[in-house]
C-alpha cells in the first residue's frame, strides 16, 4: 500500500477557474504525495471547494492541467474519476436518501463492475453486499444498515458518504469539509476515522478550521483569494509570516 | 415516492405481519401478476375492456420505468406507443409479415424511436426534458401524419383483421375475445417478468440511485447520460410492444395514438395508480378505463368526471391508489 513518500500521485499545473468574470482560482500549481494526508486550508470563499472540484472532476478547469498518476485527467467527465481510482465526498451531504444505508454503499460498490447489467439479480451478488458490510463496519454504521439513509443524523450521513467513497477502492480519497456542521463530538469521531483511513491510502482533505487538521496532516496547502499562499509541513505553515497575517491572524488567534 | 425498491425492501428490517405479507407478495410479484392476468377477464367480463386495460397498462408500465424509477417526466411517450403501433401496422400491411413479426417490428420500432428521441432529450432535466420530449413527439406525429402512403394519414392505418393466428403450430381463433385476451396477456406477462428482472438487477439500483441523487451517482462512477438513455430505450421497448398489441387488437392505428393526449394519458394513469410501483400503472389504467366506460354510459361529459376523480386522487393520495395501499399497510 504505502509507496515512497516522494512519489507524486496527483499534480496540478497552474490550474485556474473563472465563473464569468470572477476569478475563483488562479494559477495553482501543486504536487500531492502518495500515501500522505494533505490538507487544503483557507478562509471561507478562498477557493478551496473550487480547487477540490477541479481535482475530483466535478468542474473542468478554465486553464491549466490536472495529472493523476502520470495521466492527464483535465476535463474528463466526472464518472471517469471513480474508474481511475479517485473518490470523493462532497461539502454538502450527498447520499441516496430514500434507499437503505446498506443499499447506498452497495450501489457504490457495484459501480465499477456491473454498469449496464439489466438481467442478473443483484440480490445474488454477494461480493457487493460483503463490501458494503465491511465498509459500514469501518465507518461505524453497520448497526444501522437497514434504515433509510434519510433517517441518519447529519454526522452519520457524512460517515455514510465516506463509506460510499471507499467502495470503489480508491487510491486517492478527496474529502471536502467532512466535519462541516458537526457537533464537537461528531467532529472528533470523524477526525479519528480520517486518521485511521489515512494509514492505508492517500487523502486530500479540505478544511477551513486550521486547528482541526494541524495535528493530523503531513502537508498543508493554504489558499487565499483563489491563490496558493503557502505550502509545507504543519510546522512550516505555523511559522509562515504571510499565513499568520492573512489567516491565523484574522480567524484563530 | 419510491415505494417498491426491490433489494432495499428486502433490506429493511422485518416488522408486522402485514408488511411481511406484502414483502412476500413483492418477492413473488410476477407470479402474482400471472394469477391476476388469468382471472382478470372473469372479474371484468367485458373482454374488450380487459384487453385495453392490459395494453394501456403496459404502456403506462413503460412510462413508469422512466418516470417512477428514474425520475424523468416525459411528455412524449405517445411517440413510442403510437410509433410502435404504426410500425407494427406497416409491417403487417405493407410487408405482409405474420402477426408475431409485426409485434416484433413494433417493439423494435419503439426501441428505435426511443433511442432517437433519447439521444437528444437525455441531456436535459426537469421541465426541459418534458418539453424536448413533447416537441420531438410532435415531430414524430407530423412525420407519420404526412407519410400518407404508408400510414393512411389522418384516416389512420387499417390492419388486416386477424381471424386466426398461428401460435407454435396451434391455430387460435383470434375473433374470440377471450382467446385474444389471453394471447395479449401472455405478452404482458412476459413484459412484467422482464421488468421485474430489470428492477432487481444492478441496473435497477442504478436508475433509482440516479433518481435519488444524480451527482452522487456520477461520483460513484456511473455514466448518468448513458444510463438514462438505456432506461429510455427499455421504456421504448415496453411502449412499442403495448402499441403493437393495441394495433392488432383494434385492427386500426388511429393517428391520435401519436397525439399529445396519448402522452398525457400515460402520465395520468401512472400518477393515478402510483408512480414507481410495480403494479401501479396497471391499477391506474384499470381505474381510468373502467371509470371512462362506466361514466360514459350515463353522460357525455365523462371526461369531466374522470378529471375530477383524477384531481381528487392527486390532491389526497399523492402516492396514487396502489402506492397509498402499499404505504398504509407498511406503517
Ligand atoms: N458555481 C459558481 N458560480 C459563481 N461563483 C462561484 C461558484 N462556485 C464558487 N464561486 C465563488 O468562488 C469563490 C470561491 O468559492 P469556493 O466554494 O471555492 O470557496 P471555499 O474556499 O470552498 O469556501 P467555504 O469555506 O465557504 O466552503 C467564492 O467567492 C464563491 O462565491
Ligand atoms: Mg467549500
Amino acid at each position: 500500500m504505502s509507496a515512497p513518500v516522494s512519489d507524486v500521485i496527483l499534480r496540478t499545473d497552474s490550474v485556474g477557474r473563472t465563473f464569468g468574470k470572477f476569478v475563483a482560482l488562479k494559477d495553482v500549481s501543486a504536487e500531492f504525495r502518495r500515501g500522505a494526508l494533505t490538507s487544503i486550508i483557507g478562509p471561507n470563499g478562498a477557493g478551496k471547494s473550487t480547487y477540490f472540484n477541479l481535482l475530483s472532476g466535478s468542474l473542468a478547469p478554465s486553464s491549466g492541467k490536472v495529472t493523476f498518476e502520470g495521466q492527464d485527467v483535465t476535463g474528463l467527465p466526472q464518472h471517469r474519476f471513480a474508474h481511475l481510482g479517485i473518490a470523493k465526498s462532497f461539502q454538502i451531504t450527498n447520499v441516496f436518501p430514500q434507499l437503505s444505508v446498506r443499499e447506498n454503499v452497495r450501489i457504490a460498490a457495484q459501480a465499477l463492475k456491473t454498469r449496464f447489467d439489466i438481467w442478473r439479480p443483484r440480490a445474488g451478488m454477494a461480493e457487493f453486499l460483503d463490501v458494503a458490510d465491511e465498509l459500514l463496519k469501518t465507518v461505524g454504521l453497520w448497526p444501522r444498515r437497514f434504515e433509510l439513509a434519510s433517517a441518519l443524523a447529519h454526522g452519520e450521513q457524512r460517515a455514510l458518504e465516506i463509506g460510499m467513497a471507499l467502495a470503489s477502492r480508491p487510491r486517492l480519497l478527496l474529502l471536502d469539509e467532512p466535519t462541516a456542521g458537526m457537533s464537537p463530538e461528531e467532529t472528533r469521531t470523524m477526525m479519528d476515522l480520517i486518521v485511521q483511513l489515512a494509514t492505508e491510502r492517500t487523502i486530500i482533505l479540505v478544511e477551513h478550521k486550521m486547528k482541526l487538521v494541524m495535528g493530523i496532516c503531513d502537508r498543508l496547502l493554504v489558499l487565499h483569494h483563489g491563490e496558493l499562499l503557502a505550502e509545507g509541513t504543519p510546522d512550516e505553515i505555523r511559522r509562515n509570516e504571510t499565513v499568520k497575517r492573512v489567516y491565523l491572524g484574522q480567524r484563530e488567534h | 415516492m419510491s415505494a417498491e425498491l426491490a433489494t432495499t425492501r428486502a433490506d429493511l428490517a422485518p416488522s408486522s405481519t402485514g408488511t411481511r405479507l406484502l414483502d412476500l407478495a413483492e418477492r413473488h410479484r410476477v407470479l402474482l401478476a400471472g394469477l391476476f392476468l388469468l382471472v382478470f377477464p372473469l372479474v371484468l367480463p367485458f373482454h374488450a375492456l380487459a384487453i385495453v386495460v392490459l395494453t394501456y397498462g403496459l404502456y403506462a408500465l413503460g412510462f413508469n420505468l422512466l418516470f417512477g424509477y428514474l425520475g424523468l417526466l416525459s411528455f412524449g411517450h405517445a411517440a413510442l406507443f403510437g410509433g410502435g403501433a404504426y410500425l407494427c401496422g406497416i409491417a403487417l400491411v405493407h410487408a405482409g409479415v405474420p402477426w408475431w413479426l409485426g409485434i416484433l417490428a413494433g417493439t423494435l420500432g419503439g426501441v428505435l424511436i426511443a433511442f432517437l428521441i433519447g439521444i437528444i432529450a437525455i441531456r436535459t432535466r426537469g421541465i426541459y426534458f418534458a418539453m424536448v420530449t413533447l416537441a420531438l413527439a410532435q415531430c414524430v406525429y407530423y412525420l407519420f401524419y404526412q407519410a400518407v402512403d404508408w400510414t393512411g394519414g389522418e384516416n389512420g392505418l387499417r390492419l388486416p383483421s386477424l381471424t386466426t393466428i398461428n401460435v407454435f403450430g396451434l391455430q387460435l381463433n383470434f375473433v374470440d375475445s377471450l382467446t385474444r385476451y389471453y394471447v395479449i396477456a401472455a405478452f404482458v406477462f412476459a413484459s412484467l417478468f422482464i421488468l421485474s428482472r430489470i428492477l432487481a438487477s444492478p441496473f435497477g439500483a442504478v436508475i433509482e440511485g440516479i433518481r435519488e441523487n444524480e451527482a452522487r451517482a456520477r461520483a460513484c462512477g456511473y455514466d448518468v447520460s448513458r444510463s438514462r438513455l438505456l432506461a429510455f430505450v427499455l421504456s421504448g421497448g415496453f411502449c412499442g410492444l403495448a402499441g403493437s398489441l393495441q394495433a392488432i387488437h383494434l385492427a386500426i392505428v388511429p393517428v391520435e395514438m401519436l397525439g399529445i393526449e396519448t402522452s398525457g394519458l400515460a402520465v395520468m394513469m401512472c400518477l393515478l395508480g402510483g408512480m414507481g410501483t410495480f403494479f401501479g400503472p396497471f391499477v391506474g389504467a384499470a381505474v381510468f378505463l373502467v371509470l371512462e366506460n362506466l361514466v360514459s354510459v350515463y353522460t357525455v361529459h365523462w371526461q369531466l368526471v374522470v378529471g375530477v376523480v383524477f384531481i381528487v386522487c392527486v390532491l389526497f393520495f399523492p402516492r396514487g391508489i396502489w402506492g397509498s395501499i402499499l404505504h398504509w399497510s407498511r406503517r
